[in-house]
């Protein structure tokens, strides 16, 4: 799309987009928000922004390739998971710092989850999409 | 509101088998999205539906004082929903492929592996 | 018995499939990967299973919500012994597929999504909740989508079609029903559902309920009217893709079937005379189509759809030897139907050509190979000291018990189809004389490949051979095991009483 408009729109839009969707992964464990909306969000970051530039100029931004987001969020979900493990609870057992860390709020294992499913969304949404526009 | 979601839901059904029947790939998969899309709100509607009591602890309290919404289908739900988008992402790439491979959006046409016997 | 480590199996897989993302082109190490994750598989399937021998329903739930309120994982014997086979199955295709998947297949990431399909059939195995049975399904499904497309030929594409619209569908259905059941008991988890349903007296609301399952499930494992994408798909991918197809993913809907009409809707009369017509039908429509077709995986297709018909009636009938017949009936039909696959993938490898008609003279050029190959081949009819003789005298003998003359004759009818169908492919495939077939450019010939794949095809079809025969010859073994499970199945109070961990009483 050849706008000037949506373009110079697109290029504030990206990293305020990508802010905000931190900011819901973050409040996601007691309020509305977590790691798949986060994620989304974060998809529809890029995508505005391939809409704006061309797929090209976004695959350089993102560097590297998004379908290997998928493993990596994977893994961190999978460690969050069998974290319980180690002291004899049950798979996905919530475990928590007792205190609250400055800015990120209380931190435990089902933060760890939720950015897992957040890098796994972002990935498994932006390669979907991707191939979508690739083979049009 | 239980009788409009009712009336939503047969809607959603008989759209969806009726778009299954017809012949154009490209309808089918609008027929189980509008399937799917049915199945969740029936979730929806028998778990109960509740007025204005969201399953979230106000701040400080230990317990619910009042009845309150079933958390559990809006959790199916939300579940049901991502894994449907996963299948019809899935499924439209594949019609959008054998589009292009068969050149063709007719069922009728797409039945070689049956009549090779 | 509670023990956190029931849902390694499932874990194990999940980790074997995102290791091999990772290497997403390296295939040498994706080869070398998923040959050993799938023997480690192998090894925690044996341990679930001689854990659950010893020490009874192995259970989890997961972040330590006990049940009915959290997602319950339960080892039951049924479960961990299909984990068990499942893995088994599992390990002969990872090395089939290292022996005879091309090169620019294994680039668009076979084996990961290989590791998925198992994880989803293990979780599907051990879930103990309804929903939780549903997602694996659909990690299964969508999986096997990917695996059925895997390198988009054209018959593949159309295969893939109706495969794909009638799974959607299915599931739909499925997501359906679990509504349903929510609705009429509040409750998810199979224990707590059956004690719920149990106390309910309109047993017409049940019916309709059990109804939509049994077409959701029905449709998953191709029994009668709802069979026709299974002969239309399952020959179209590669040889390995297709064993684990047949193999597995129609006997997972077995499964289903199994545990929710023990569980949840057992033992209700008009049920029975539902699944028992429907058996029949399956039986007869199976047979005869597989007598029709000229193309080995084809045959092989409509014979699943054939010996799924037995399960069923297993079902139908619904005495004690008849539940047994079916339980012994699966682990055979998964083992056997998984090599059956190979065997197609091995001939055709060998030929060039899957048609019938054209091939010939196997005996005579690899006559070793032929012996081996009729090993599963008629382990699939039940020639007696062979698996497949012993499921079917169970069968037989729980239809005696309950009279259900009706049904033995379907069987006693659908084992003459089978033995129909496999000596005339034997016959013609083995026994007759060889044409001068037309050599393609563009396939790799088994005689072509190096020493080291050409064993690579060979030893997994030797090894589920071994595992047949010894389902067949230790079959005392295999009787024993599933007269236990048979037992648990009708009878599931110990099952609701482990899970839930209260006494309660089943009317």
């Amino acid at each position: 799309m050849k706008s000037l408009l949506f373009k110079t729109a697109s290029d504030y839009l990206l990293p305020l987009l990508l802010l905000f969707s931190v900011f819901m992964l973050l409040r996601g464990h007691y309020e509305p928000g977590g790691g798949f909306v986060g994620g989304l969000m974060a998809a529809i970051a890029f995508l505005i922004h391939s809409f704006a530039h061309g797929l090209k100029e976004t695959r350089n931004i993102i560097r590297i390739n998004p379908g290997m987001l998928m493993p990596i969020g994977l893994l961190l979900t999978l460690l969050a998971g069998i974290a319980p493990w180690l002291i004899g609870q049950p798979f996905l057992t919530g475990l928590w710092f007792e205190e609250p860390f400055r800015f990120v709020g209380v931190v435990g294992t089902a933060l760890l989850f939720d950015i897992g499913v957040y890098l796994v969304v972002i990935g498994a949404t932006l390669t979907i999409m991707f191939s979508i526009t690739e083979t049009v | 509101m239980e009788i409009l979601l009712i009336i939503i839901i047969g809607l959603l059904h008989a759209g969806g088998l009726y778009m299954l029947l017809r012949r154009s790939m490209f309808k089918i998969i609008i027929g189980l999205i509008l399937l799917g899309n049915g199945a969740n709100l029936l979730i929806f509607l028998l778990g109960r539906l509740v007025k204005g009591h969201p399953p979230v602890l106000p701040d400080g309290a230990k317990i619910f004082a009042e009845i309150y919404a079933d958390p559990l289908p809006q959790a199916v739900i939300l579940t049901a929903i991502v894994i449907g988008f996963g299948l019809q992402s899935f499924a439209i790439i594949l019609i959008k492929t054998v589009f292009k491979v068969l050149e063709t959006d007719d069922l009728d046409e797409l039945n070689s592996t049956d009549e090779e016997i | 018995m509670n023990n956190i480590l029931v849902i390694a199996p499932i874990l194990l897989q999940l980790f074997a499939g995102t290791i091999l993302l990772f290497f997403w082109t390296k295939t040498q190490i994706q080869k070398v990967l998923s040959i050993l994750f799938s023997f480690l598989s192998l090894g925690l399937g044996i341990w679930l299973f001689l854990l659950t021998w010893k020490d009874g329903i192995q259970f989890t739930h997961a972040g330590n919500w006990a049940a009915p309120f959290g997602i319950s994982f339960v080892a039951d014997l049924l479960s961990a012994t299909l984990v068990l086979i499942a893995s088994i199955s599992g390990l002969a295709v990872s090395i089939f597929s290292v022996g005879t998947m091309r090169e620019e297949r294994l680039k668009f990431g076979f084996f990961p999504i290989m590791h998925f399909l198992l994880m989803g059939l293990s979780g599907a195995f051990l879930a103990g909740d309804m929903f939780n049975l549903y997602v694996w399904f659909e990690v299964v499904i969508i999986s096997s989508f990917v695996l059925l497309t895997l390198g988009s030929t054209k018959s593949q594409l159309e295969g893939a079609i109706k495969y794909v619209s009638l799974n959607l569908l299915a599931s739909s259905l499925f997501l359906i029903g679990i509504g349903f059941v929510y609705g009429l008991t509040g409750s998810l988890n199979f224990a707590d559902v059956a004690v719920k349903l149990s106390a309910i007296s309109n047993r017409g609301i049940i019916n309709v309920t059990a109804g939509i399952f049994l077409v959701s499930f029905g449709i998953k494992s191709a029994i009668f009217p709802m069979y026709f994408w299974l002969p239309a798909s399952y020959h179209t991918p590669p040889p390995a893709v297709s064993a684990i197809f047949g193999g597995l993913l129609t006997k997972l809907g077995v499964y289903a079937l199994v545990r929710t009409f023990t569980l949840m809707f057992g033992g209700d009369e008009f049920l029975g005379i539902m699944l028992s017509i429907i058996a029949a039908l399956t039986i007869l429509s199976g047979g005869l189509g597989a007598l029709l077709q000229k193309n080995l995986s084809k045959a092989f297709g409509y014979l699943i759809i054939c010996h799924i018909g037995f399960m069923v009636a297993g079902l139908g009938m619904f005495t004690e030897v008849a539940i047994l017949g079916t339980v012994f009936y699966l682990f055979h039909d998964i083992i056997v139907k998984t090599n059956l696959f190979m065997v197609a993938g091995l001939v055709l490898k060998i030929n060039g050509t899957q048609d019938i008609s054209k091939l010939g003279g196997m005996y005579k050029s690899y006559p070793l190979i032929s012996i081996l190959l009729s090993i599963p081949l008629f382990s699939l009819v039940g020639i007696p000291p062979l698996s497949g003789f012993w499921p079917k005298i169970f069968l037989i003998q729980g239809g005696l018990a309950s009279e259900d003359y009706f049904l033995i004759a379907f069987i006693v009818l659908g084992s003459f189809l089978t033995l129909w169908v496999v000596a005339k492919i034997w016959a013609e495939v083995f026994w007759k004389n060889a044409e001068n077939l037309p050599v393609k450019a563009s396939g790799l010939y088994f005689n072509q490949m190096s020493k080291a794949n050409q064993s690579m095809v060979i030893i997994p079809i030797i090894f589920l051979s071994i595992v047949s025969l010894y389902i067949g010859f230790a079959a005392e073994n295999i009787y024993v095991l599933s007269e236990k499970i048979a037992a648990d199945l009708m009878n599931p109070q110990n099952y609701i009483e482990t899970i839930l961990g209260i006494k309660t009483i089943l009317p």
